[in-house]
């Protein structure tokens, strides 16, 4: 029993280690946002004084930036979940089906993300300007999913291909057809890899910056990042310290509200149809 | 109906039944159709969004504009086709050490944190795996570092590291962080490892999570050890998707150019990598200089993802193949194999 | 049989793009007019700007739109960070997009974007000129605006932007340390600076304080310290008929006051990392003596929440030299036209109606800005809420602005790494200038 202590011990401690590695610089953002503004520089690590002021200074009245969350909300989620299904199609013909040139495509989907970023806004906003998308969700919707399809791909194709081959052919042999026996075996099975692909991608969308920025010049379309790069200072030069970590915690926290919320359940969701 | 259809040669030295054949032949077609209609989504996007942008680029680097002023002040107008004169302009003069400069950084900031960055997010998914309790929230916490966007954290670090700021408070030393100079490069290293090993530590947590527990208990009843069981059973199983995981990290960290520009800032030498002289090219206009870095880095990068992939990540697309033989020779048909091994 | 749940999102993503994007289309246009000049078009224009400072840009705006229902603006904000600005303004100006009407530039970027041909030529009342040709539709009237500014928004003698805003370093002292030291006024040259530092460094008080600092960190701040540093001993980085000048005495002595005021430890080793708002922070904690500053820094110096402890206690004066006054380098906006924007007349009288008088009065109240018409420097309400614009004013008009090239990037990049070199002993004052001047003479061939 004495083993079992030590290992419980030691798991608890692990994971102590963990949590703090991640979040004492996140702690410190969270703790600079808490100070007033004029003790915004002080070293002392709890706020003598705390204050809201910085949280309300970033949802005061001409930044929009209730509007920017909900911009950023869709850009993501909508971008998420088309890669997902984009993705999903794709990962499952180079996992499960055996076609010529197969690494030749995997090949050409990871050497899209070789280039940087920068070099490609040029062009899409020229052509972005000519289609008339400016201001658009599309405009910013279709480079996210541009970005974010070769990880998702490459890592859907890595998590489909880690489960067994057996399990799909029984199916099949059950009488389900190719579809069913992905949508009932693999999927479900998946689940882990499929919620932390959408979570990553999530993530992405939702921090991407110089493509939202330069697609969009109307405030109501503009997302979180570009409102949060518009903050100023009441002159040219101080910068808004205390409001930018109060729009990072800001930014950051529903995000993981939403995680853990919907951690167990999508999971769980996508889990109920299998036959593990 | 039947033998309408002439067999190939590896279906002819089959010795399965008469159509048999065939319909293997209607399979792979179908297959074949199956995997375009679901590949062409994904490749449509990508050629949309990456493939021309790179095509007007790749052109626009063979080309100079801009450059020099007419008689009255006005830059002189039209493009200028100057074959690989932007090319070999970068492996030239001054500019070549400041290329061979942000390619040392490059690379150094690779090595540096892919090689941190795995060892930690490994521990922190073996970790986590372990949990009994609490999971699901440091699974939501370790989260963090990632979810901040990068302009943020980088701020965040930027006031961590500066001269009076908590990383000096903590040390006790007064190190001039962001001043360009070798701290500046640790700082780099120091806050991208705390971004991004959450990243491979969840990817590397659902690998885990997917594989079945009576894979363990097997183990465990052969007499395998806490240590063997990591080696022989969970490292195989997750490398996959570590491997990708890592790949993909290689190529962000090639392509980096946020993070020292928000912590240390533009046009320093410590932290300059090739992204940034690309950046630097294209904010003074020269496009078709900025292009041909970007071509250079993509070289560059394609290269080394693809000693990574011979190297170590033969199973991320050779596994298929096995897998495929696996599932083959369970399978009725043998034909093609069979055959191959025929004309050996 | 369990649906994946992704599919029915994805199709509410993409009716909720179409049916939002529709709101998003395009709002230019309006009726055509002619002004004299020749520049065209009436009709709603956009303003591109950072982001407001003092919420009053947009009552601004109001009036405006009010006054002129069918010529309405529209602000586009633009990020806080200068680079990122200046990056949005070009890529509208590579895609020709008319979505820009008039620009908000910084004073440094006048000449690269006039020469790329980006922005509209403006009508220009000659100097001298009568004030009658103020009247609306007709040429711009600079005649009230302070000169230097004026210069800062021409390109080769024709006149491309009008000066909004200005800024021009000041020595902030700590004036309750040179009284008790016994001095009675602030420094004209660094050799008074350097001895009333010792002085104060006697007394009790002062023995934790640190001399003087300027910006040295490797960014745009160490271009503006060392044309500073180089103009207040004389010379120049550019030259008048646009060469470098960096291989005279001159140029060599304004460095070598960079350099050695951090050698000799007048300037603390830290001083390299730290950014305008560090320095800002440094002289509030009370542990600097002397600064070269900008004039924001005086409302948020002065302030008696707490966040200050030199509230009070400290006042400004025009910068030292080696032998007399030094030389300010200026900053400050200019309001210029797209060259493919559209509506161009309207756009005109906008920066008319922005740097006329009265909104720039409005303006000092609401964000402390320097304003560029001269009279409001004199103006004793404003002098009285703002005791720095006298001194301020005599900065500006000796100030000295920073290379009017149009590679300014590539130029401002050469000297940061070269002055920066310098100043962390890298490399010797003699080395860095004859590097510097042989990386700007291609940069500057015409």
């Amino acid at each position: 029993m004495t083993g079992s202590v030590t290992r419980r011990t030691l798991s608890y401690l692990g994971i102590a280690a963990v949590a703090a590695y991640c979040l004492a610089p996140f702690y410190w953002m969270a703790i600079s946002a808490f100070r007033r503004p004029q003790d915004q520089f002080d070293n002392s690590p709890v706020p003598a004084r705390w204050s809201w002021e910085n949280f309300s200074a970033v949802f005061s009245g001409d930044n929009g930036f209730g509007r920017a969350l909900l911009n950023s909300v869709i850009v993501a989620g909508c971008t998420t979940a088309l890669t997902l299904i984009i993705g999903i199609f794709t990962a499952y013909a180079l996992a499960r089906l055996e076609f010529r040139f197969k690494n030749a495509v995997l090949g050409l989907i990871i050497a899209t993300t070789m280039f940087p970023g920068i070099s490609q806004l040029v062009p899409l906003l020229k052509l972005f300007t000519d289609i008339k998308w400016i201001n658009t969700y599309q405009a910013m919707v279709l480079p996210s999913l541009g970005f974010a399809l070769p990880l998702s791909v490459w890592l859907l194709t890595a998590f489909f291909r880690q489960l067994p081959f057996e399990l799909e052919q029984a199916a099949m042999v059950d009488g389900c057809t190719r579809g069913q026996a992905f949508r009932k075996v693999i999927v479900p099975l998946a689940a882990p890899g499929v919620f932390t692909t959408a979570i990553l991608t999530f993530i992405a969308a939702w921090n991407e910056f110089l493509i939202a920025l330069s697609m969009v010049n109307k405030k109501e379309m503009q997302t979180a990042t570009v409102a949060i790069s518009k903050f100023t200072g009441v002159s040219g030069f101080d910068q808004p310290f205390g409001t930018q970590m109060a729009a990072g915690v800001i930014v950051t926290v529903p995000l993981l509200v939403v995680v853990l919320v919907f951690q167990r359940r999508i999971v769980a969701g996508l889990t109920a149809g299998g036959v593990k | 109906m039947i033998n309408m259809t002439t067999y190939d040669d590896a279906s002819a030295a089959a010795p399965a039944a008469a159509d048999a054949p065939r319909r293997k032949r209607r399979d792979a077609q179908g297959t074949r159709q199956l995997a375009a209609v679901l590949l062409s989504p994904t490749l449509l996007v990508l050629g949309l969004v990456i493939g021309y942008p790179v095509l007007a680029g790749f052109r626009e680097s063979l080309y100079a504009r801009g450059q020099g002023l007419d008689a009255d002040g006005f830059v002189v107008e039209g493009e200028r086709f100057v074959g690989l004169d932007n090319y070999t302009a970068i492996f030239s003069g001054d500019r070549a050490d400041a290329f061979w400069n942000a390619f040392w950084n490059t690379t150094f900031f690779t090595l540096t944190t892919v090689v941190l960055e795995t060892l930690i997010g490994v521990t922190m998914a073996l970790i986590m795996h372990q949990a009994f309790r609490g999971r699901a929230l440091v699974r939501a916490s370790i989260l963090v570092p990632w979810a901040i966007p990068t302009a943020i954290s980088g701020l965040l670090w930027r006031w961590i590291f500066q001269a009076d700021g908590a990383a000096n408070a903590v040390l006790r030393q007064e190190i001039l962080w962001t001043a360009d100079g070798f701290p500046a490069k640790m700082a780099v290293v120091i806050a991208e490892v705390w971004k991004t090993s959450p990243f491979i530590g969840l990817l590397v947590l659902a690998g885990l999570q997917m594989i079945p527990r009576d894979v363990y208990e097997a183990a465990r009843v052969d007499g395998a050890g806490a240590l063997q069981q990591f080696w022989r059973i969970t490292l195989p199983l997750v490398k996959p998707a570590l491997l990708v995981a890592v790949l993909f990290r290689m190529l962000d960290v090639l392509r980096m150019f946020d993070l020292p520009a928000v912590l240390i800032g533009v046009n320093q030498k410590s932290v300059e990598t090739l992204t940034m002289i690309a950046w630097f090219e294209a904010s003074n206009l020269r496009y078709g200089s900025a292009a041909a870095y970007a071509t250079v880095l993509f070289l560059y990068i394609a290269l080394i993802a693809y000693l990574f992939v011979k190297l170590l990540g033969a199973d991320i697309i050779g596994e298929a193949r096995q897998q495929t033989r696996r599932a083959r020779r369970n399978h009725p048909v043998k034909g093609r194999r069979k055959g191959a091994e025929v004309a050996a | 049989m369990r649906r994946i749940p992704l599919t029915g999102a994805t199709v509410a993503c993409a009716a909720l793009a179409l049916s939002l994007s529709a709101c998003g289309g395009d709002d230019d246009g309006g009726s055509k007019g002619t002004t004299a000049e020749g520049l065209q078009g009436r009709g709603p224009i956009t303003f591109v700007t950072g982001k407001d400072r003092s919420g009053y840009l947009q009552k601004q705006i109001d009036n405006w739109n009010e006054d002129h229902p069918n010529e309405k603006a529209r602000v586009i904000e633009l990020p806080d960070e200068p680079n990122d600005q200046r990056q949005q303004m070009i890529q509208n100006a590579t895609t020709k997009s008319d979505a820009y009407s008039v620009l908000n530039l910084d004073v440094v970027w006048t000449a690269e974007f006039a020469a790329n041909r980006w922005l509209t030529q403006l009508p220009m009342v000659p100097s001298g000129g009568s004030g009658a040709a103020t009247a609306k539709g007709a040429a711009i009237d600079l005649s009230t605006m302070l000169p230097a500014t004026i210069a800062t928004g021409q390109y080769r003698g024709k006149l491309y932007a009008v000066p909004s805003t200005s800024d021009a370093g000041m020595l902030y002292y700590r004036k309750d340390l040179l009284d008790k030291a016994g001095i009675s006024a602030p420094p004209k040259t660094y050799a008074e600076m350097w001895s009333a530092c010792d002085k104060v460094k006697k007394l009790p008080e002062g023995k934790d304080v640190d001399c003087f600092f300027t910006e040295v960190n490797k960014t745009e701040s160490i271009t503006i310290s060392a044309v500073e540093a180089i103009g207040s001993a004389g010379g120049t980085i550019v030259d008048a008929s646009g060469k470098p000048a960096l291989n005279t005495p001159a140029a060599k002595q304004g460095l070598e006051f960079l350099v050695n005021a951090r050698k000799d430890g007048r300037m603390p080793k830290a001083a390299v990392t730290l950014d305008t708002e560090g320095g800002r922070r440094y002289f509030q904690s009370g542990k600097l003596l002397f600064q070269r500053q900008w004039p924001y820094q005086y409302a948020l110096a002065d302030k008696g929440d707490g966040s200050s402890k030199v509230a009070g206690r400290f006042a400004v004066a025009p910068l030292p030299g080696p032998n007399g006054p030094g030389v300010a380098n200026l900053g400050g906006h200019n309001l210029a036209i797209s060259a493919f924007a559209k509506n161009k007349a309207t756009s005109l009288d906008f920066i008319r109606y922005l740097t006329g008088e009265q909104s720039q009065r409005a303006n000092l109240l609401a964000t402390s800005q320097a304003p560029t018409v001269a009279a409001l420097y004199d103006d004793p309400e404003m002098v009285k809420k703002f005791p720095y614009l006298p001194v301020l004013k005599s900065a500006i008009a000796s100030a000295k602005p920073r290379p009017v090239v149009v590679k300014y990037g590539d130029v401002t990049a050469a000297i940061q790494g070269s002055v920066y070199d310098a100043v962390t002993g890298r490399t010797s004052v003699d080395q860095a200038l004859s590097g510097l001047q042989s990386k700007l003479t291609p940069l500057t061939a015409q």
